[in-house]
């Protein structure tokens, strides 16, 4: 798909950086405000697909490599699934502690003070432990996922004579 | 009729039955203590900010006490993105 015309790529030039920061503002208050990480990183993902749409896809693949997404997807994936075994292995370093698969751990220790903090208020973003972290990994996991998901298919179906 | 016919039409006539049973057995709207679950809504209500710490109610639920589920979600992210990149891949040369 090539891109379009200049009024389209100056919109969209304007609109990108707020388009990202409000995902990742989603994303970074997941456990404050309404959304997380699946809509914050649908958010960036869009963000992405209006500048594959604008552009045109044989310009982004230009300009990303796209080697590196799935990379990120594992990275979060990896991420998630690692911070909820963390939690299972607790057991091995204190004997009484209450272990479980998605333990948010934590909460209620005193090693790490500054995320033991309980839910004050919609301003104070190190609160609820584990949940910020896992925000942020299943964001990661998504805006990689979906844009992975959009860049590929809007490059193979190109028409043949822009190769 | 074929066999094969057969037994989706009664595979259908099974999940049609459930599908009414369930509807049947559904919390009312807006309701909070009924008595087919009178305690899991209150319960949320009231514990999430001393149990997660977290101020957002859903994804309390969603990150620490039904975890497992948001695993299963994104498995299925994860097949989604890999199957589109298998299907797409062979348009590239």
């Amino acid at each position: 798909m090539r891109g379009m015309s200049r009024i389209v790529k100056t919109v969209t030039n304007v609109a990108f950086p707020f388009i990202m920061i409000y995902g990742l503002y989603v994303i970074a208050h997941g456990h404050l405000t309404p959304g997380g990480g699946f809509q914050g990183g649908a958010i960036v993902a869009s963000g992405l697909a209006m500048l594959l749409v604008a552009y045109g896809s044989i310009w982004v693949v230009g300009k990303i490599k796209e080697k590196h997404l799935p990379v990120l997807e594992s990275v979060g994936a990896i991420g998630f699934i690692g911070l909820a075994f963390i939690g299972v292995l607790l057991i091995l370093f204190y004997t009484s502690y209450p272990a479980s698969f998605f333990k948010n751990f934590l909460i209620g220790q005193d090693v790490i003070p500054i995320f033991n903090e309980i839910g004050k208020g919609l301003a104070n973003i190190n609160t609820a432990g584990v949940i910020p972290l896992m925000n942020f990994a299943v964001g990661l996991k998504v805006i990689a996922g979906l844009f992975a998901i959009v860049l590929v298919m809007a490059y193979s179906t190109r028409l043949k004579e822009e190769k | 009729m074929s066999r094969r016919n057969f037994a989706a039409v009664i595979f259908l006539a099974i999940v049609g039955v459930f599908l009414v049973f369930a509807a049947l057995m559904t919390h009312p709207f807006g309701q909070f203590n009924d008595e087919n679950n009178p305690e899991m809504d209150q319960y949320i209500i009231d514990n999430t900010q001393n149990e997660t710490g977290a101020d957002n109610g859903v994804t309390a639920v969603v990150f620490d006490y039904r975890g497992f589920d948001t695993l299963g979600e994104a498995t299925v992210l994860f097949t989604a993105v890999a199957g589109v990149i298998l299907v797409f891949r062979r348009l590239k040369k």
